[in-house]
């Protein structure tokens, strides 16, 4: 027995150290060799193989369906010769995009900001549940208050709620090491059911005028976001935009600038010398859990206050399965948890959603409801290349092989 | 070895465990006494049951049974609570929803896919692979089990085609965590998601907006002609799927398969010291490979039955976190088949009464569905006893 390894401490968590080191070993190793080719490569991977799905399928030019979900998401806007309705049409379409990146970059940080700690935090749904229920309920109370304390009280409130319910498994993590992908993936569920009774028949939050419509009240005029991009009888784009862009930088000072950030990072990256070092693990898991939370509950409310200005019963099942939450993970796994990584590929994930979209997509070129499972699919192979990194960066070192030196 | 040891020298010894049940059996006994056909109509016998119930717990808790007595003491306290709201509510209602041999019928037909699944991430699980992708091999049973049953005409088919499906999604699963020792999270997340896309992407293709044809074989119901007459046996037993009695039979089966045979033994052993076990010849990634192709293929069988058992129809994302659910039963069973399959009956309850529940408010009864989550979370926390999973559950191994 004695030339066996003598086995790991017991660790509840099931994670070990080991794990957690060498899964942020191997991003920094991707980041370091790729900087930006690896994830680019991932991206076109994905989409080569979604092309190769659809050409087997239907018999269509891949090309020619990109193109159309290209144009459904509006980034023909970018280009100059692009001109008259064509042009407002691409505008109104990257409205659209432009409003799904700003609710894609708050989950992509959520589970991002988790990430740096070594934490996986899949519970954004739930986070974004909360928040969102939070931000309805006082943005449809309250009917003369100033707009401005109004918006701020209902998306602080929002943010503060999905920080709470992130703080759970965060605390549980700490203190008894309960693994947080299944706390989280429980509190999920809790508040898809929670959202579910609140909004439905006869629930507390229901709305008070239509008695059998399991919807909430409408948040009012005062405490929806203004519009700066477009017309808000048309959904344009909501100020909204700022808030996400203002997270990025405030992630990026997190990380970068702070002694909270050091912290995150350090646990992140090895947590057995992060506590050599006397910095306390506990506490980072609870505040980077809390913090990614945050992220994820303001995206729920700034999704209410910008332009959905309701919840109904479905709108919260319908997050169970998927929905914006759950792209978060492939934004923050192909963004590599840098704050302009995940700005750019929640722009990716926006469009494409966007572009896929019923409302969007030309019908004439490709169906949309097959179109909206393409991108659950690109999103899937997306995650899976991403996790299976070492296909990419063999695929990297090959292409290195052939160049000559 | 001394990690496979160390479960067995930790355990409290089996007197108390039976004083635990002891207790179980006299919370639910006093909750039982406050409902019909009995109806009590006064809280005092179930409230002296059900102190018993929660002082033996206590005792066998700080004896150091944990788990077990955590276990009495809740089903002392839920019991009384359930007594109290029993003797307060009217008798009509009341009888309307407690119908018992309804309810447990219920209980077995919404157990039945967690317990598929459930086994099958067990075994996942037990010889080291997390599988959170438990949820998208199930999607592909539903899936693939109704396209086999209709296009080849025969619902033995259709069940094969989903095994086939699970299987490869599962292969694809272990190649990601085994071989190239993805992030097993990350992996079943893009399971997930792929299987969500590939099933709502070919369902669209195939079938397109009519939705599935209505007169798909579906898997036979059993008939026992014998105990139809028996009076609550009957009503339960009598007309179950022929999935339900494969799940109940499977249980026992994977406790012989786990516990009784080597092959169990090594599973354990890969997930537990997987360096242990390759050094006394075991080859730990052909076992991992074995074990996740398994769950596939029982997390398919229980999406099968979901669509050509149970509902004889396919709609995009029908298992809607049922495979979530089985992940949870795994963890609140301890990895252990029959601890899995009781946790699943418990959670098909929970949804059972949640369905016969808006008798009483139409909104608060969806809780009862959120019930298995809140318990699985208190289990994780170890306010019940804590939740041990595999020692090496979730490690990339790496040949040295």
């Amino acid at each position: 027995m004695s030339d066996l390894e003598t086995p790991p401490p017991a660790d509840p968590s099931g994670l070990g150290p080991e794990v957690k080191q060498s899964l942020l070993g191997r991003y920094d190793v991707a980041q370091k060799a790729g900087g930006l080719l690896a994830p680019v490569l991932t991206a076109v991977l994905a989409f080569a193989v979604g092309g190769l799905v659809v050409l087997v399928t239907t018999g269509k030019n891949p090309l020619t369906t990109y193109r159309a979900i290209f144009d459904g998401a509006g980034f023909n806007w970018f280009f100059p010769w692009v001109t008259g309705d064509e042009r407002s049409i691409a505008a109104l379409n990257m409205q659209q995009t432009l409003i799904l990146t700003t609710t894609l970059i708050l989950t992509g940080l959520a589970v991002a900001f988790a990430f740096r700690c070594g934490l996986f935090n899949i519970g954004g749904t739930g986070q974004y549940i909360v928040g969102a229920v939070l931000a309805v309920w006082i943005g449809s109370s309250f009917q003369n208050t100033n707009s401005l304390l109004h918006i701020f009280l209902a998306a602080i409130a929002g943010a503060m709620c999905g920080a709470l319910w992130a703080g759970i498994a965060g605390f549980l993590k700490a203190t008894v090491g309960a693994h947080e992908v299944i706390s989280t993936i429980m509190l999920n569920w809790i508040a898809v059911f929670v959202g579910v009774f609140l909004f439905g028949l006869g629930g507390p939050l229901q709305n008070d005028t239509q008695e059998f419509i399991p919807i909430s009240n409408d948040v009012v005029e005062g405490a929806k976001l203004p519009v700066f991009w477009g017309d808000p009888l048309l959904q344009g784009l909501h100020v909204g935009f700022f808030v996400a862009i203002g997270a990025l930088v405030v992630y990026w000072l997190i990380l970068n600038r702070t002694t909270l950030g050091y912290g995150v990072k350090a646990v992140g990256f090895n947590p057995e010398a992060a506590r050599y070092g006397g910095i306390s693990v506990s506490t980072n898991y609870f505040l980077a859990m809390a913090i990614s939370g945050a992220f994820a509950g303001l995206a729920g409310a700034i999704d209410i206050l910008g332009w959905q200005f309701r919840l109904s019963t479905n709108d919260v099942s319908g997050l169970g399965g998927g929905g914006v939450a759950f792209v978060g993970i492939a934004v923050a796994l192909l963004g590599r948890n840098t704050a302009v990584g995940v700005a750019l590929a929640a722009l990716l994930f926006g469009g494409l959603l966007t572009g896929t979209s019923t409302r969007n997509l030309d019908p004439e070129i490709f169906k949309p409801e097959l179109a909206s499972n393409l991108t659950l699919l690109i999103q899937g192979l997306v995650v899976m290349f991403v996790g299976a990194d070492l296909i990419v960066l063999w695929l990297m070192a090959r292409m290195r092989r052939r160049k000559p030196a | 070895m001394t990690s496979l040891a160390l479960p067995l020298a930790a355990r409290a010894p089996r007197g108390l465990r039976t004083v635990a049940w002891i207790g179980i059996a006299l919370g639910l006994l006093g909750a039982w006494v406050a409902l019909p056909p009995i109806s009590s109509r006064s809280w005092v016998w179930s409230l002296v049951l059900c102190l018993v119930a929660v002082m033996l717990g206590a005792g066998v808790l700080i004896r150091g049974e944990r788990r077990f007595g955590g276990f009495a003491i809740a089903a002392g306290v839920l019991g009384f609570a359930v007594a109290y709201f029993a003797t307060v509510s009217s008798l009509g209602k009341l009888d309307t929803v407690v119908v018992w041999s309804a309810l447990f019928a219920a209980m077995l037909r919404y157990a039945t896919p967690l317990i598929f699944a459930a086994l099958g991430g067990m075994f996942s699980e037990r010889s080291g692979v997390t599988n959170i992708g438990l949820e998208g091999m199930m999607l592909m049973g539903a899936f693939f089990g109704i396209l086999g049953a209709d296009k080849l005409g025969a619902w033995y088919y259709g069940l094969l085609v989903a095994i086939g499906a699970g299987a490869l999604m599962a292969l694809l699963h272990a190649v990601l965590s085994i071989h190239l020792r993805a992030d097993q999270i990350i992996g079943g997340t893009a399971i997930n998601f792929l299987s969500l896309g590939l099933t709502g992407y070919l369902y669209i293709d195939i079938y397109g907006l009519e939705g599935t044809p209505t007169d798909i074989s579906g898997i036979p119901q059993v008939n026992i002609g014998v105990i139809d007459g028996i009076p609550f046996i009957g009503e339960v037993f009598g007309h179950l799927n022929l999935m339900v009695w494969v799940a109940l039979i499977l249980v026992p089966l994977s406790w012989v398969v786990l516990f009784k045979t080597p092959l169990g033994l090594r599973i354990r052993s890969v997930g537990e010291h997987p360096r242990a076990a390759d050094t006394v010849g075991i080859s730990v990634y052909g076992i991992r490979y074995g074990a996740v192709v398994l769950s596939g293929m029982l997390a398919a069988c229980g999406g099968a039955y979901l669509s050509i058992g149970f509902l004889n129809s396919f709609s995009e994302n029908m298992t809607a976190g049922r495979g979530f659910i089985a992940l949870a039963a795994v963890i609140f069973g301890n990895w252990r088949p029959f601890g899995a399959a009781a946790a699943c009956l418990l959670f098909g309850f929970s949804t059972a009464l949640a369905y016969r529940l808006p008798e009483y408010s139409s909104s608060a009864a969806v809780l009862f569905l959120a019930l298995p989550y809140v318990l699985t979370l208190i289990a994780v926390a170890g306010i019940i006893g804590r939740s041990i999973p595999p020692a090496a559950v979730s490690r990339p191994y790496k040949k040295s």
